[in-house]
């Protein structure tokens, strides 16, 4: 029998990284295959060199058992290969359907003819139940959709191979598990599926067999019903995954952040935290659960100067720090990992070493009369990256050039390093592997036993009940309860979360 | 006397329409230039290259066409000579926007400077040829054959619409809007336009559809060229008729200017040079308008600038630009 997909030891190096080492995949006919591996282990660059995008520098693809050469996306798309991106490929401007049929567009008399293009995407989005709007405009749709309309790009062109990267990442818990319906159709509609992912979960959930690979190298190829997620695991990563979890005894110490009656509008003016009260102590890690979109975003640019407040009051180690200036904020010993990190996190245009001390840059010994000493910040990062486990050829590497989970641990490695009086951690291991997350919870873990505060932000319950001494469930812009991680279940929290206290009654 | 002010009045109504018949027909003049190079800066930004060269390439159309007027003339063709005349122009611009292509596109310099230096260069090469060709003058001769003001035949004896629209126009001014018109469906109606536009707000989705950038932007860049090329012949043969170093004196940049106070759209363009147009020909006609005419002239003069300063900065946000613009495209670049 032949391979819908087969790749034969391909190799792909970037200047000082060798991101893929010899891989070998095989895709059987009407399966859906995961590839496995942890961030920056080079799955998107196998994946770009199926699809034309990188030329390998070595190595053979065959489709359906026959030789094939893929010099674009043209070559992939001539052989039924289609593409969801991890970051997607949409043109905001334009509507769902100029977004497909872009680049094939249907035509009379050499005139766009939208109409039909309209009708071919309502009948291909009926067809595979893959609900889009034809006629909005990208801008304006859900991600969830947005997903959907890459999906219906690569079917609107007779893709019969789909390959989706990382495409749970950007997705709620209930749009992953409708996308995990829609794969399974259309696998049943006769198409393979490779499936890129960290998540074990989904895996388990909708994967035939998976190949593993790790810092560009094959690990093994195995069907998932012969093996169970710990080993899974530890094939990634190459070592025994642990759970971290906060068992550190709770002691708390002095209040470090206090937040009176504050109140805070939103960018539209609306008014999205309502006299929200919160103590965070030294010594503990408080959690914030809560539904997104309830004010978690603002009230943490609230507290760090990013954001004016509208009335109340926050001190940070009993000095009043509402509205000052971010740098004022961060002087008087504060820490955060934005929710955003390609946005607020880091200029990615800089080099890590630049990123490192970008609150610091100022300041000796990294200043000397206003002069840069690139040579004690290249000190510096070298010795974070080592200590932080950053998969990088340098210190010079542009941040742009790292996968998402070594720009966090920038991020992390950058702001832990100053060991701040309060640490904020917004989403910090969102679209993470298992072994980066690991090692970031164990960080927030340590800085609590240093006797830091620290603020945790998440959508993940998991999270939030491994990790937290206090939970603060926020609901409509205020905390709706306090409770401790030992007398509450997921069930209690997703209850609080939608906005209904204990015994019943509605807040 | 009870007569006189009803008299009075009735004057003041007839001079308010007689000032637009004067106004109108000096805007329709001196908008066409700018639409038409306008146009071109909207293709070239469209597909994702910023051309501040737009004054350079009317610089050489303009430069072009005073020397093939001038020359069809001499070999006796007559009225058909500034009509050729553009023709050859927008060639000769789209010839000299490939230079902008290359160093922008293929050697993805920055853009901003490309342009500046086409600008630069085309100063220069046109008055060392003007030179050259005409025994070290530092200007051309006049054409004699421009495109003359002329009132249409039949749409101008339409009352009132006849004196204001169709009398002591110029047919480059109407063609200009057809054009305007006809770039708009392109880059509207067309798979073409749809193509062009994905990759001035994302070249590496378009590419992934199989669209070549690279392609896309050279084309958009020729348009410009072209188009620029014709805007300055147009300047030439219906405004200025002979060509040195201060003819296009700032048309260019009223065209760019146009293009981003019309949001990259060719009709917003068009109207945008219009209204550019009506603030030149408020300052050209000012003498023959009551009160205006009392103005220190040198006020009228530097209206035009002073109008898209306070335009430019007043009501366009940088936000309506093509996402892409600006930013030269690497593969695979994340
Ligand atoms: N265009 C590129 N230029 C330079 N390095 C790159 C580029 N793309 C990926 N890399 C590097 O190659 C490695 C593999 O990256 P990638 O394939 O994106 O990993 P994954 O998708 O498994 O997270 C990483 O170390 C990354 O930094
Ligand atoms: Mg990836």
């Amino acid at each position: 029998m032949s391979y819908a997909i087969e790749m034969r030891q391909i190799r792909k190096e970037f200047p000082g990284i060798v991101a893929n080492d010899n891989i070998t995949l095989q895709v059987e006919d009407g399966e859906i295959h995961a590839l496995f591996g942890e961030n920056g282990a080079g799955k998107s660059t196998l994946m770009n060199v199926l699809f034309g995008l990188y030329q390998p520098d070595r190595g053979e693809i065959y489709v359906h058992g026959e030789k094939a050469v893929i010099h674009d996306p043209n070559d992939a798309t001539r052989l039924g290969i289609g593409m969801v991106h991890q970051h997607f490929m949409l043109i905001d401007k334009f509507t769902v359907a100029e977004n497909i049929v872009l680049g094939r567009e249907p035509k009379k008399n050499g005139v766009l003819d939208m109409k039909e293009a309209v009708k071919v995407v309502r009948e291909l989005s009926e067809k595979y139940g893959l609900d889009v709007d034809p006629e909005k405009k990208v801008e304006e749709i859900t991600v969830g959709m947005q997903q959907r309309v890459e999906i219906l790009k690569t079917l609107y062109r007779g893709s019969d191979i789909l390959i989706f990267d990382e495409p749970t990442a950007v997705l709620t818990p209930i749009e992953i598990q409708e996308l995990i319906e829609i794969m399974k159709r259309l696998v049943h509609e006769g198409k393979s599926i490779i499936l890129i992912t960290h998540k074990l979960k989904e895996i388990f959930e909708c994967c035939d067999r998976a190949t593993v690979i790790r810092r560009g190298k094959n690990i093994d190829t195995v069907k998932i019903s012969d093996t169970n997620p710990t080993e899974l695991a530890s094939m990634m990563v190459g070592r025994k995954v642990h759970v971290q979890v906060n068992d550190a005894p709770y002691n708390p110490q002095g209040k470090v952040l206090e937040i009176e009656h504050l109140n805070v509008a939103d960018a539209r003016k609306v008014e999205v935290i309502k006299d929200l009260n919160l103590t965070v102590h030294g010594g503990e890690i408080l959690g914030i659960a809560g539904v997104d979109g309830n004010g978690q975003t603002e009230l943490i640019e609230a507290i760090a100067g990013l954001r004016k407040t509208k009335s109340g009051t926050i001190k940070l180690n009993n000095q009043d720090v509402t509205n000052q200036r971010t740098r004022k904020m961060i002087e008087a010993g504060l820490g955060y990992i934005p929710e955003d990190r390609q946005k607020h996190g880091l200029v990615l245009d800089f080099s890590i070493a630049e990123n490192m001390v970008l609150q610091t840059y100022y300041q000796k010994p990294y200043a000397q009369m206003g002069i840069l000493q690139n040579k004690v910040i290249a000190k510096k990062a070298k010795k974070l990256i080592q200590e932080f486990d950053v998969r990088t050829p340098s210190e010079k590497t542009h941040a742009r050039a790292l996968s998402g989970g070594n720009q966090q641990k920038v991020i992390v490695a950058r702001e832990v390093d100053r060991s701040p009086q309060l640490l904020i951690a917004a989403q910090p291991t969102r679209g993470l592997d298992v072994g980066a997350i690991e090692f970031i919870h164990g960080k927030l873990i340590e800085e609590k036993k240093k006797g830091k505060a620290v603020l945790l932000v998440s959508f993940e319950l998991d999270e939030i009940l491994h990790l937290s001494d206090r939970i603060a469930v926020i609901y409509e812009g205020y905390i709706i309860d306090i409770v401790s991680p030992k007398e509450t279940n997921e069930n209690e929290l997703g209850l609080l979360m939608a906005g209904r206290k204990k015994g019943g009654s509605e807040a | 006397m009870g007569t006189e002010p009803l008299f009075e009045k009735g004057e003041e109504i007839m001079s308010f329409f007689e000032i637009l018949t004067i106004i109108i027909p000096s805007t329709l003049l001196t908008a066409a230039p700018l639409i038409f190079t306008s146009l071109g800066g909207m293709f070239s930004e469209r597909s994702g290259i910023v051309n501040i060269g737009l004054e350079g390439l009317m610089a050489v159309g303009a430069f072009a066409a005073a020397v093939s007027t001038l020359g069809l003339e001499h070999s006796g063709l007559g009225d058909a000579s500034p009509w050729i005349a553009i023709l050859i122009a927008g060639a000769v611009g789209g010839l000299f926007s490939l230079i902008h292509a290359v160093v922008s596109i293929s050697f993805r310099a920055d853009q901003t400077v490309s342009g500046v230096a086409l600008n630069f260069l085309a100063a220069g090469l046109t008055i060392f040829l003007v030179k050259l060709i005409f025994d070290g003058k530092g200007q051309t001769p006049y054409i004699t054959h421009n495109i003359d003001k002329v009132d249409i035949p039949g749409l101008a004896k339409i009352p009132f619409l006849g004196p204001l629209f169709f009398q002591q126009v110029a047919y480059t001014s109407y063609i200009a809007i057809l054009i305007a018109i006809l770039c708009w469906f392109i880059v509207y109606k067309t798979p073409f336009g749809l193509r062009l536009r994905s990759v001035g707000e994302h070249p590496a989705a378009a590419d992934t559809l199989g669209i070549s950038v690279i392609k896309m932007r050279y084309i958009g860049v020729l348009l410009s060229g072209v188009l620029g090329g014709i805007g300055g012949a147009v300047y030439l043969v219906t405004i200025t008729s002979n060509y040195n170093v201060t003819t296009i004196a700032g048309q260019g940049f009223l065209a760019l200017a146009a293009l981003v106070f019309g949001k990259w759209h060719p009709i917003g363009a068009m109207g945008a040079s219009l209204f550019f147009g009506f603030a030149q020909a408020l300052s050209i006609t000012s003498q023959q308008i009551p009160y205006l005419d009392r103005l220190p002239s040198v006020f009228m003069l530097i209206a035009p600038y002073v109008l898209t300063l306070i335009v430019l900065t007043g009501f366009v946000g940088r936000a309506e630009a093509p996402k892409a613009d600006g930013v030269p495209y690497i593969k695979g670049q994340r």
